[in-house]
């Protein structure tokens, strides 16, 4: 591990604090996207960033809202390189994170346990408009690659579930 | 064109070709939720072979600018996607091998071995849908059940290709991923009240050659489709 200077920390906090394009209520960091920053040479600054998934459109787009930030802070020289090893998980989302989902109406991911095999879809999940646990599931591909598509049998509203990986 | 001798390169092309034929649904899926499925499964396969093609050169060059003779995907992908029991059929043959190569390749030193284990647990979800719609189409009505059945029929002959060594790949146990493969598909097949095929799927003229550059006759217009927009705006962008 590369020790990390005040300034790199601070870039770090910069960059993570973007937030994420197609889910604006989460940033960068409560994402777990973010792997590292690190001061190259005076005034160059390598980002190292992981996809949630393998063809994530959003990479680009966060890439370049990294870049920007950090060029308004004053760094000329800003490279963000993609990293797919170790790969993300939906355990990488931190709890601040989980919190902020569930109050935009998207039920967060449960904890995946032990890396390997199928992730189970048939425990219950809880509906994020009135908490009932009577849900089902309608797609297992809802309007991006990482959510699926439920039903609340109680309230009758239909949700986004960001499915575990 | 600069090709790198690599295994990314055959692995990525299956990854491509499917992501295409996955793309052609848009517009056509029986139901919405299925349209949306078949293009995530098309995208999550698209970002596989964006990063596995960039190992052997540059991604656009080799999807685009390449001859049929040059591609090395599996003639499985490249099948049209006929009805959706065929294009589901053709799901639980592919993602069910890819899962099975991928969830070993993760676990090896290969170059591949990051974006097998990062894909792995994407795949993991394309082969439960294909499970799931396997159910449903085998164990449903008398007329989904005579189609899921015409399908993985159809389809079988191209299966024997998915085990035959791939250059670079010499690693890689093909017998046993074979009969992992072999046991998974026929619980599935036998809970969806299917028959497992049983015709030959070695040896006969079309099957088994995808890896070598001999595809079938649909894959030419397929291509053809692909890769007329870049080859008459060559260089053009958004």
């Amino acid at each position: 591990m590369v020790t990390t200077t005040a300034l790199e920390a601070e870039l770090l906090a910069l960059a993570g604090s973007v937030p994420d394009p197609e889910l604006p209520v989460l940033t960068l960091a409560e994402l777990g996207v973010l792997r590292g920053v690190q001061l190259t040479a005076p005034g160059r600054v390598e980002v190292l960033l992981t996809p949630t998934y393998t063809g994530c459109p959003a990479i680009e787009a966060m890439s370049a809202d990294i870049e920007r930030v950090l060029h308004d802070h004053g760094i000329p020289e800003v490279e963000v390189r993609t990293v797919l090893s170790p790969p993300w998980t939906t355990d990488a989302i931190t709890a601040e994170g989980r919190r902020k989902l569930a109050e935009f109406g998207i039920a967060p991911p449960r904890p995946t346990g032990p890396a390997g095999g199928p992730v189970a879809v048939d425990l219950t999940l809880r509906c994020p408009h009135c908490g009932s646990t009577d849900t089902t599931l309608l797609s297992r591909f809802s309007s991006t690659a990482c959510k699926a598509l439920r039903r609340c049998e109680s309230c009758r509203e239909p949700f986004d579930h960001f499915k575990e990986l | 064109m600069n090709i790198t001798a690599t295994p990314a390169l055959p692995l990525g092309d299956d990854a491509l070709i499917l992501s295409h034929r996955l793309g052609e649904w848009a517009g056509h899926a029986p139901v919405l939720e299925e349209e949306v499925a078949l293009a995530n499964i098309a995208l999550d396969l698209l970002g596989q072979a964006r990063i596995l093609l960039s190992l052997a050169g540059d991604e656009d060059e080799l999807a685009y600018l390449r001859e049929e003779r040059q591609f090395r995907n599996l003639q499985l992908v490249e099948q049209p996607n006929g009805d959706f029991a065929h294009t589901i059929a053709r799901q639980l043959y592919f993602s069910t091998y890819q899962e099975l190569l991928f969830n070993h390749l993760a676990a090896t030193d290969s170059e591949l071995a990051p974006l097998a284990g990062k894909a792995v647990k994407e795949v993991a979800y394309h082969r439960d849908h294909a499970h799931q719609w396997t159910l449903r189409l085998g164990d449903g009505t008398d007329e989904s059940r005579t189609r899921m059945q015409r399908a993985v029929d159809a389809l079988w002959r191209y299966t024997g290709e998915l085990f035959e060594p791939v250059e670079g790949l010499e690693t890689v146990p093909w017998a046993a991923l074979h009969d992992s493969w072999a046991a998974r598909i026929t619980s599935t097949l036998e809970q969806a009240t299917l028959t497992v095929p049983e015709g030959p799927r070695h040896g006969a003229w079309t099957a088994g050659a995808g890896r070598q550059g001999l595809h079938t006759e649909p894959f030419g217009r397929m291509l053809a489709e692909m890769q007329h927009l870049h080859r008459s705006h060559p260089g053009a962008t958004w």
